[in-house]
């Protein structure tokens, strides 16, 4: 399967058909998915597959969309110099994991230091099975929501480049695909399926792979098949954009909100333990709670980039 | 209570401010909010110092989780030094922006400046009060994103190219940060600063933790703009909105620099990056080539933002000059400088933003004859510029008199005299101006040109006031850098 990666790497380079290659980038994180799957990085490989595999290439597209398909020739010179970075850089790559431990060494550092209280006592610090969840929303939940501003700071970017229509409707160039019956029948069949996996994903996530990253990005993606395949005047009819927007902004102020309340009934910033009657209630009901902030920021911010892309054509 | 929780709030109150600026959505609103967030920041920035000064460091655990399971908190001399820095240029800057912004930014992406500003203000003050290296490149990512939008949110088109170009390298930057964050994961199994430092000497002879040191020093020195790594920055801060650029030269680089201090000296330790690694004869000639190439640019651009830009690497130089001589008084210097860089560039650029709301262009040419229209403006501007170039009185000799005298410790004679010339090529570019301002030939708008109005020169001589302050009263600026160079040496000797 490495082998694989490495063939669809090389040929993203050197194929000049952006369209094509924006195609290869989702094989690309398919495959990566599996690899993790074989690692048994479960949850891992499900973001990277909602996440690479799915939502990023339909961005990929809808920026292909606003410029070209074609990418433009670079002038040979700069080839050398970025060939020249790449080398050095992969041949340090190289020479780095000459020493690093073999994969699967029960021995290796990163098993033995902090991994070994997160897979042994989670269960009574926390009380919830998937270890992954714990480590990502207590433990390093202040990580987390670092993360979950990051994708909103990228989508507030997008906002302030495109910006979005806050009022009226968002007309697509080429109207919606509407007209074609078979793609209609299976997005109706569709949509309340994607729908109800994504609150699955969403409320799951203590037991099972997933959670509100890749929660947020399937409840998007749902959104984005209607908009493209009933036009965008029906989806923003459902979602408008400002509504949308400011949801993006309530995710993070959700999850920071639980951390401010810690914070005010006396203990430290998103020290989940005081929330509740007993410390793992609280870690239960503080875990649900970000999970939720993330996933609204999520799929807000999805949505928006989504929206911004769409909305971006018309005022051209 | 409040006094245990300050760490956890010097973050989050602008992290709040945020998407609160966001869900306003009006323009003086967002301003409001945003400055106040700024300044409540600067408030808890000084007691944090007070309070390292009087105790020593302070540990945060966050979600109440020890490190390093946790995430913590952990501020001593150098990072409450450099919390200060940030937030208190974030909070003079931010007042100067209202009239500077609503005149530079389209009135309907005002209030995402604003939450840009907030979100850019988190995740600076988020990598310097860390103790915890991942949260480090989260919070970069955080800041690192909101810059290329403030500065791609100005009305100047060629600042989209900039900002392109700035995210391109600092993308980079970041993942070679992440890639030699992930490297040093494996060979410790720990995230945590001060448990790094303790286990990395059992495996400092591996591969992979001298590629890791590689990997980390070229990603912070990308987003540090550290010569020749610098090539983003001039166009960056030439086209950024006015404010913004003030913002940035006396925040985002300097916290990319606390980093390397963090990286070299705390985490590495001086034995593995001087010794080992033979760290200082790379940063030697690169800081010295930075400054003296960097600074005869400077003489030859007719921008002026721009070669303030240009000033802003060769200033670089200096800070990593002082590191590169690893004596408490090289470091003393380069902390210094830090602080008094971030004085002087932010002043520079704020009595910009002053000339290009009433000449809407800074550009050599139409600055000529300012110095009778606009004499407030470029009386700071003046004074700034002496600070720039080192004149007594000044937070700029401070800086480069302790250089200097960390140069002559260690019997490098030539070396001080290179600081010396240097200064020359400083007086050089800044001398131009002044030529410009006030012996040039005016044009025929000159007549037109008013004095900038009260809300943009007061912060912008409240900045002007603090370089002379600074330059007499030293007792804070060299008492805390001595204390922290001290902190950061000491932990391996």
């Amino acid at each position: 399967m490495l082998s694989l990666l490495t063939v669809t790497a090389l040929a993203v380079a050197r194929l000049d058909q952006l369209f094509a290659a924006v195609m290869l980038f989702g094989i690309y994180s398919l495959l990566s998915a599996a690899l993790f799957v074989v690692m048994d990085a479960v949850d891992v490989a499900f973001t990277e597959a909602a996440v690479g595999a799915g939502i990023s290439i339909i961005l990929m597209l809808g920026a292909l969309a606003l410029t070209s398909r074609e990418q433009r020739p670079v002038p040979r010179s700069r080839h050398w110099i970025a060939l020249v970075v790449v080398v050095v850089t992969g041949a340090g790559l190289i020479y780095g994991t000459l020493d690093i431990p073999l994969y699967a060494d029960p021995n290796a550092p990163a098993h033995l230091h902090v991994a070994p209280r997160y897979l042994q006592q989670s269960m009574q610090e926390i009380g919830i099975p998937n270890v992954v969840t714990s480590v990502l929303a207590s433990y390093r939940g202040y990580d987390t929501l670092g993360e979950t501003v990051v994708i909103f700071t990228a989508a507030v970017g997008v906002i302030g480049r495109l910006g979005v229509a806050t009022e009226g409707r968002i007309e697509p160039k080429t109207g919606g695909l509407e007209h074609y019956l078979i793609l209609r029948i299976t997005a109706k069949f569709m949509l309340p399926l994607i729908l109800v996996f994504a609150l699955y994903v969403q409320f799951h996530g203590d037991f099972g792979p997933g959670g509100g990253f890749q929660a947020g990005v399937i409840f998007a993606s749902a959104f984005i098949l209607y908009g493209l395949v009933f036009g965008m005047e029906n989806v923003t009819a459902v979602a408008p954009p400002v509504v949308v927007r400011s949801l993006a902004a309530i995710g993070v102020l959700i999850y920071a909100g639980v951390g401010v309340v810690s914070l005010l009934m006396g203990s430290n910033f998103l020290d989940y333990n005081i929330l509740g009657h007993e410390p793992t209630h609280g870690q239960h009901l503080g875990i649900f709670l970000v999970e939720f902030g993330v996933g609204v920021t999520v799929a807000a911010s999805m949505i928006s980039l989504f929206y911004a892309y769409a909305s971006y054509q018309r005022e051209k | 209570m409040i006094r245990t929780q300050l760490p956890a709030l010097q973050v989050v109150i602008p992290l709040l401010a945020g998407p609160t600026c966001l869900l306003l959505h009006h323009s003086r609103l967002s301003w409001g909010l945003a400055t106040s967030a700024s300044w409540v920041a600067l408030f808890i920035s000084l007691a944090l110092l007070d309070q390292v000064l009087a105790t020593g460091p302070i540990s945060y655990e966050l979600g109440g989780w020890a490190a390093p399971w946790g995430i913590e908190y952990r501020i001593d001399e150098i990072n409450a030094f450099v919390l200060l820095i940030i937030s208190g240029i974030s909070a003079i800057t931010i007042s100067f922006a209202r009239t500077s912004i609503e005149h530079e930014v389209h009135s309907k992406h005002v209030y995402l400046v604003y939450t840009g500003w907030m979100l850019c203000l988190t995740g600076l003050l988020g990598i310097a009060i860390t103790g915890d290296v991942f949260n480090v490149f989260v919070f970069l990512e955080i800041s690192s994103l909101s810059s290329y939008l403030l500065i791609s949110l100005s009305r100047d088109q060629r600042a989209l190219t900039a900002a392109f170009r700035y995210l391109v390298m600092g993308t980079i930057g970041a993942t070679f940060i992440l890639i030699g964050i992930a490297l040093l994961y494996m060979m410790t199994g720990t995230l945590n600063m001060s448990d790094l430092a303790a286990r990395i000497p059992s495996v400092s002879d591996t591969r992979t933790v001298k590629i890791a040191f590689a990997f980390l020093t070229a990603g912070i020195g990308l987003k540090a703009a550290v010569f020749p790594m610098h090539f983003w920055l001039p166009n960056a801060y030439a086209y950024a909105p006015s404010a913004i650029s003030a913002l940035f030269a006396g925040t985002a680089t300097k916290v990319a620099i606390y980093l390397l201090l963090r990286f070299f000296f705390t985490i590495y330790g001086v034995e593995f990056s001087f010794e080992t690694m033979k760290l200082d004869r790379i940063l030697l000639p690169m800081a010295l080539a930075g400054i003296f190439v960097a600074s005869t640019v400077a003489i030859f651009q007719t921008d002026i933002k721009r070669m303030l830009g240009y000033s802003s690497i060769a200033q670089i130089g200096y800070i990593v000059l002082g590191v590169s001589l690893v004596s408490v008084t090289g470091v003393t210097a380069a902390i210094l400088h830090l602080f008094n860089h971030a004085l002087m560039k932010a002043a520079l650029f704020v009595a910009l933003g002053c000339v290009f709301f009433r000449v809407g262009s800074v550009t050599r040419d139409d600055l000529a004859g300012i110095g009778y229209t606009m004499p407030w403006t470029m009386g700071a501007f003046v004074l700034g510029g002496l600070s720039l170039v080192g004149i007594p009185l000044t937070v700029g000799f401070i800086s480069k008199w302790y250089l200097i005298v960390a140069a002559l410790e260690q019997q490098m004679w030539w070396l001080a005299g290179l600081v010396l010339i240097s200064s020359l090529l400083a007086l050089v570019y800044v001398w131009r101006v002044i030529e410009i301002a006030y012996f040039g030939t005016p044009g025929d708008r000159s007549t037109e040109i008013k004095e900038a109005p009260a809300t943009l020169l007061i912060p912008t001589w409240i900045l002007i006031i603090a370089n002379i302050y600074f330059g007499i009263d030293t007792s804070l600026t060299v008492g805390v850098a001595e204390r922290a160079a001290q902190a950061l040496l000491g932990n391996a000797s």
